[in-house]
């Protein structure tokens, strides 16, 4: 889905210390470095190292890039229940919604890909610290703009010395699990009383 | 285009504070002393990974004060040294950044601006202090300020600082922000051959003949590197030539006269400039920074309704460039001047307006970087 527009912005979003940061500079670095496309990376977190609210943007063209957030994201991926209420009103009414089901609990709308990645992170690796790559590999199926070649590769040169392992492993695991998911079956566009 | 799978050669994912670190490298950097503010932090990290395996030397300091004090010093020793920091380390360096424009010592500070004034939004850009790098420090001094847009104009911009700073003898402020700071972007490296370097000129006479502050036509004398056998004297009271206290009024006067001059006779290569759309422009946008980035967004957008705007970009901040802006002044019925500060640059464009052309400002203090909604809508107002 959403191939064609020259811009494609998609935003992370989520608790701080959720990886949240890192699964966007993966995407960036494989839709980038690897696929040749180009790339803005930006995030927008508060003082504290954990917790508040997290959202990183990614903004994917294939021109040059000049403002370099999200204004109307086309996808959005939620990872906890707050940074998900803040930053829905914000997404493209014809995007698409991804939500992490272990902590968003009300979803906003229909058109959504629902899929609990930190409980896949926790049965398939044992860490859940590996939620976010769980997401990627999940958003990696659905958006077609980026190899999942790419996204195996970046992450492997991005994540720290010692975790491409359980990394790779939830990466797999989120684009195993998002192949069950029929957005054919969603409906078109997220409802007007909705945004 | 669309080659998959395979690392591109030269095409590098970085940060603007990333590209900061290897445009110093690249110009010659191999001193740098710091202490770690968000959102500059990453200046320092990456200086201590690089350095050590370029032969160079890092140090965190106690803080600021130290760190550009510890910059001068081996700036003097004959190598080029920087430091990163963002407003509130800024103010502390002030009045060592005094010391080096008396002494003429050579070095580079990055402001990385954040939301102030104190403590303010450590997390979040602004361009609050581009005042405090023009006049930050006390008594009348030249300076020279660059302010970086992009990630791969923070690589190119680093470069020209120190090449600057070398030529004149001057440091160099680069005003980058949180939002370039922070963004990843795709950038192409220079191979080394395409970079330009600058390097200081030397003293060729013998020790016993040379004068440190001579009078030269450029203004900018020869710079020795302390330990080589040319001694000589260096403080921040006002000097006579050979480098010693003086009160004399026309000794002090030659000085301060000689430190502007310097500046002055090299204008036209300080002012630095990009120019984008301007051919037939009626209305300009005139900004610096990320804020450009959203007004080259605007221009493209406005042009589409058939709307003829222009954008200038200041590189160089200070010296203010009132050549390109007088021009661009004379030029259009209308300028607009978007910050993300309540009216620093602005005034200068105003202070340099010798017409009636409308000056309008678009101001935004809330953390948050200028959307090209926004100058859209003010350059159609402005039709």
């Amino acid at each position: 889905m959403i191939e064609n527009d020259y811009r494609n912005e998609i935003r992370f979003c989520g608790s701080g210390g959720q990886g949240i940061i890192m699964a966007a500079i993966v995407l960036a670095e494989a839709a980038g470095v690897y696929d040749g496309k180009y790339v803005c990376q930006t995030q927008s977190y508060g003082p504290e190292a954990r917790g508040g609210t997290c959202k990183a943007d990614v903004v994917i063209s294939s021109k040059e890039i000049d403002y370099p957030k999200a204004s109307r994201p086309t996808l959005l991926v939620a990872m906890n229940q707050a940074s998900c209420d803040k930053y829905f009103l914000d997404l493209n009414p014809k995007g698409l919604l991804i939500v992490d089901t272990t902590y968003v609990k009300k979803v906003p709308t229909g058109r959504v890909a629902a899929l609990p990645f930190t409980r896949i992170a926790r049965q398939e690796t044992g860490n859940t610290m590996a939620a976010n790559m769980v997401a990627l590999g999940a958003f990696g199926h659905l958006y077609k703009n980026v190899t999942a070649k790419s996204l195996e590769d970046a992450l492997m040169a991005r994540v720290p010395k010692g975790t491409e392992e359980v990394n790779l492993l939830a990466l797999r695991a989120g684009m195993d699990a998002a192949k069950h998911l029929d957005l054919c079956a969603l409906p078109q566009l997220v409802r007007e009383e909705e945004v | 285009m669309n080659r998959t799978g395979a690392k591109r050669k030269n095409i590098l994912l970085m940060q603007g504070n990333e590209a900061i670190v290897e445009g110093a490298l690249a110009a010659g950097c191999r001193f740098f002393a710091g202490y770690p503010i968000t959102p500059a932090s990453e200046i320092s990290e990456g200086m201590s990974i690089r350095l050590p395996q370029m032969d160079g030397t890092f140090i965190q300091m106690e803080d600021e004060i130290a760190s550009i004090g510890a910059v001068i010093g081996a700036s003097l020793a004959g190598v080029k040294s920087m430091t990163a920091t963002s407003g509130p380390g800024f103010s502390l360096m002030q009045e060592n950044i005094g010391f080096a424009c008396m002494a003429e010592v050579p070095c580079v500070i990055v402001n990385v601006m954040r939301g102030g004034p104190s403590t303010g939004l450590p997390t979040h850009p602004s361009q609050g202090d581009v005042m405090q790098a023009r006049w930050g420090t006390h008594g009348d001094h030249p300076i020279i300020v660059l302010a970086v847009s992009t990630v791969r104009d923070s690589f190119e911009i680093t470069v020209e600082a120190f090449n600057l700073s070398e030529k004149y003898r001057v440091p160099v402020i680069i005003l980058s922000d949180e939002a370039v700071a922070h963004t990843r972007e795709t950038v192409t490296m220079p191979s080394p051959e395409e970079i330009k370097i600058i390097d200081r000129i030397k003293p060729e006479m013998p020790p016993e003949w040379y004068i440190p502050y001579e009078v030269t036509s450029t203004g900018v004398p020869p710079m020795a590197v302390f330990g080589e056998g040319y001694p000589y004297h260096i403080t921040g009271l006002s000097h006579d030539v050979r480098g010693f206290p003086t009160q004399r009024p026309d000794e002090t006067d030659e000085l301060i006269r000689r430190l502007y001059r310097k500046i002055t006779q090299g204008f036209h290569e300080i002012q630095k400039i990009k120019s984008f759309m301007m051919g037939d422009a009626e209305i300009a946008v005139i900004a610096y920074g990320s804020v450009t980035r959203s007004a080259r967004q605007a221009v493209l957008d406005v042009r589409q309704l058939g709307i003829r705007a222009g954008l200038l970009q200041l590189v160089t901040l200070f010296p203010f460039p009132r050549e390109s802006v007088e021009t661009v002044l004379n030029q259009c019925r209308a300028v607009l001047v978007p910050e993300m500060n309540l009216g620093q640059i602005s005034r200068e464009v105003k202070r340099v307006n010798q017409k009636d052309t409308r000056v309008t400002t678009y101001n935004r203090v809330d953390g948050q970087l200028i959307t090209p909604e926004e100058i859209y809508s003010q350059l159609i107002q402005m039709k």
